[in-house]
């Protein structure tokens, strides 16, 4: 599993919690377990989008499991991050439909442009760009990942507008 | 045109609403399910209609809502299988977002039928704000009372709430789905039992794709007969395809199941030809674990038959001369695509997605990534393609869930079609400068002996 000893400031807020318990209530009252799922995204939503090991912990106490239950999941699925990333992580779909549309030539273009190789976080901690495996959207490539959202039919010129309003905070990461 | 049963009410300004989605006739099948028919009633229905599960395997879904196991006494679940992540595919996150409400009276009604009270619609983690839409129509559905206790004054009560995923290719496996709905990785589990039988925490349970239960509101407004009528053969109703590549109208489309190949290629009302101009190559019409096509079997079967958008059709010769319908993702490629750098990134995309399991899977995948990416890279040795296929064949049914024979399937394929442009890979390495190589000097210009590309 991938391991980093930074720390992170837990804050289980009230409205985090709240949200938690209404998830935990989607299932049968002794299978408080099948929230871990929807209740990991939401606690890494809440935490600058990463999962320390302590916050881990945290779930795993909420849920009455044990600790390596909620490690196990969390190093199993691709969507938990476990050191922190980038505030805008562009996650390209590089699976071969997107790539028959340029999906690799953009890529190219989007880390020279941010100055990173593919997997870096920028030195202001704003960007990082990675290379994901198929994300459904083969008929409108190329496309990413941001957030909540995906960004569809790109071209270098909306590349640039994209990174541009990053910057400027135009960007909504969650449909809330 | 072809008959719409799906997406006939997808142009209506607001129906994504619940207002608008009623006033068009929505819920209509629920009311007359709950108030006219009995469950076992809408089971036949649907058995007569003759619809087939269009997640891939394409298993009668009559049939499987008739195995689950009433006598137990356990709670009864259906769940939607809305993971969608095979390459090619983007078919159920369109009717999701767009017209959701048609899922949830899907579910509603399959839920009736089935004796579920307590139903979930698992979707892919990355599908967030699709996650977002549904949750929000579920709302608005519950405060209609179509959800809840005592529904239309029936006594019959149905909860259902979507469930979000994080990212595993695996997951659409009904029993990984299952697992990870529970809450742990997603491993499949061996069958039997089957989930009709021990599904969700062990209850009985029925696992259908998005596209199977959308269809399930027209089968019981119109009859599984009126259904049945339409499509070809054992191939009935209507298929949504998700076409991609390079062609000239990417997208979404709902067709009658044994429209021919041909015209679904080259008419304007679907993909309206090749993008470029550029010669078509290849194909693979149902997503990326379907062997791919070459040029010369794609409008013709190998007995010189129209081949048409159907199970049988598609699959006619089996995989010698044939592919799958699978999910319907129909993927295009011109002259200009390297076959090989393609197969190296769909073995790259299920070494990924391994769950890591079983050893042939767990280690096979990754052997074919590798082998392939060196062969795509101009390193490539003579033993090379034989040994790909070595690999490929000890994969395929040794493992325990279809996952294994996804990430085989297209490796041999492609051998078996294109066996010469991985000869020229290993035979030209200094001709292999870039990944581009094909784009910039298509393989139909090689001189390539026993070309496959037809124009």
């Amino acid at each position: 599993m991938i391991h980093t000893d930074q720390k992170q400031n837990i804050n289980m807020t009230e409205t985090l919690m709240n949200r938690i318990n209404e998830l935990i209530s989607h299932y049968p009252s002794d299978k408080r377990k099948s929230a871990l799922l929807p209740v990991l995204h939401e606690v890494q939503d809440a935490h600058d989008n990463w999962l320390s090991i302590e916050l881990m912990d945290k779930v795993a106490e909420i849920l009455e499991i044990k600790p390596i239950e909620v490690y196990e999941v969390a190093s199993f699925y691709t969507m938990y991050n476990l050191k922190p990333i980038g505030k805008f992580m562009f996650e390209f779909c590089r699976t071969s439909p997107c790539c028959l549309n340029g999906t690799e030539n953009l890529m190219d273009y989007t880390c020279d442009k941010l100055g990173v190789k593919e997997g870096e976080i920028t030195s202001d901690g704003l960007f990082q760009v990675v290379g994901v495996e198929c994300l459904g959207a083969c008929g409108y490539a190329p496309m990413l990942q941001l957030g909540d959202f995906y960004k569809e039919n790109l071209t270098p010129e909306k590349m640039d507008q994209l990174i541009t309003d990053c910057k400027e905070g135009k960007i909504i990461l969650q449909d809330k | 045109m072809s008959k719409k049963i799906l997406l006939d009410k997808i142009n209506v300004p607001g129906i994504k609403t619940y207002e608008v989605y009623r006033q068009n006739g929505g819920y209509a099948s629920v009311e007359k399910a709950m108030k006219a028919m009995t469950p076992d009633e809408v089971v036949e229905e649907v058995k007569k209609s003759g619809l087939r599960g269009r997640g891939g395997a394409g298993f009668p879904a009559g049939m499987k809502w008739s195995f689950i196991d009433k006598k137990s006494g356990k709670p009864r679940h259906l769940v939607c299988n809305a993971d969608e992540s095979e390459p090619g595919t983007f078919k159920d996150r369109y009717l999701m977002e767009f017209i959701p409400h048609l899922l949830i009276e899907g579910m509603i009604t399959s839920s009736f039928a089935l004796g579920a009270n307590l139903s979930y619609i698992y979707i892919r983690g990355e599908y967030m704000w699709v996650y977002k839409i549904l949750e929000r129509a579920i709302a608005e559905a519950k405060a209609a009372g179509w959800l809840g206790k005592n529904i239309l004054g029936t006594g019959y009560d149905l909860e259902l709430y979507v469930h979000c995923g994080a990212g595993a290719y695996i997951c659409g496996e009904e029993t990984a789905l299952i697992e990870s709905l529970e809450g742990k990785r997603g491993n499949p589990r061996i069958k039997p039992p089957f989930p009709a039988v021990s599904g969700l925490w062990s209850n009985p349970t029925v696992v259908n794709n998005v596209e199977t239960i959308a269809s399930v509101p027209w089968i019981v407004n119109n009859s599984g007969d009126e259904y049945a009528k339409i499509g070809i053969g054992r191939s009935t109703g209507t298929k949504l395809i998700s076409a991609s590549g390079h062609i000239k109208n990417p997208g979404v489309y709902e067709i009658e199941l044994g429209l021919s190949v041909y015209e679904f290629m080259n008419s304007d009302e679907y993909l309206g030809g090749m993008s470029s101009d550029r010669p078509l190559k290849a194909l693979i019409p149902g997503g990326s674990s379907v062997p791919v096509l070459p040029a010369d079997l794609i409008y013709k079967t190998a007995n010189g038959e129209d081949r048409l958008m159907s199970y049988e059709s598609l699959s006619d010769g089996g995989f010698a001369t044939g592919s799958m319908l699978g999910s319907g993702g129909f993927i295009v490629y011109n002259d200009t695509s390297c076959i090989v750098r393609n197969t190296w990134n769909f073995a790259r995309f299920y070494h990924h997605e391994s769950c890591g399991q079983c050893s042939p899977c767990r280690e096979g995948t990754g052997w074919l990534e590798k082998v392939l990416h060196r062969i795509e890279n101009g390193h490539g040795r003579e033993e090379d393609i034989d040994l790909l296929w070595s690999i490929q064949s000890k994969i395929e049914g040794n493992t325990i869930c279809p996952l294994g024979d996804a990430a085989s399937w297209p490796v041999a394929a492609a051998i078996r079609h294109f066996r010469e442009e991985f000869e020229y890979h290993v035979r030209f390495p200094e001709r292999i400068k870039n990944r581009d190589h094909f784009t910039t000097e298509p393989f139909s210009s090689l001189n390539v002996s026993k070309s496959k590309v037809i124009t």
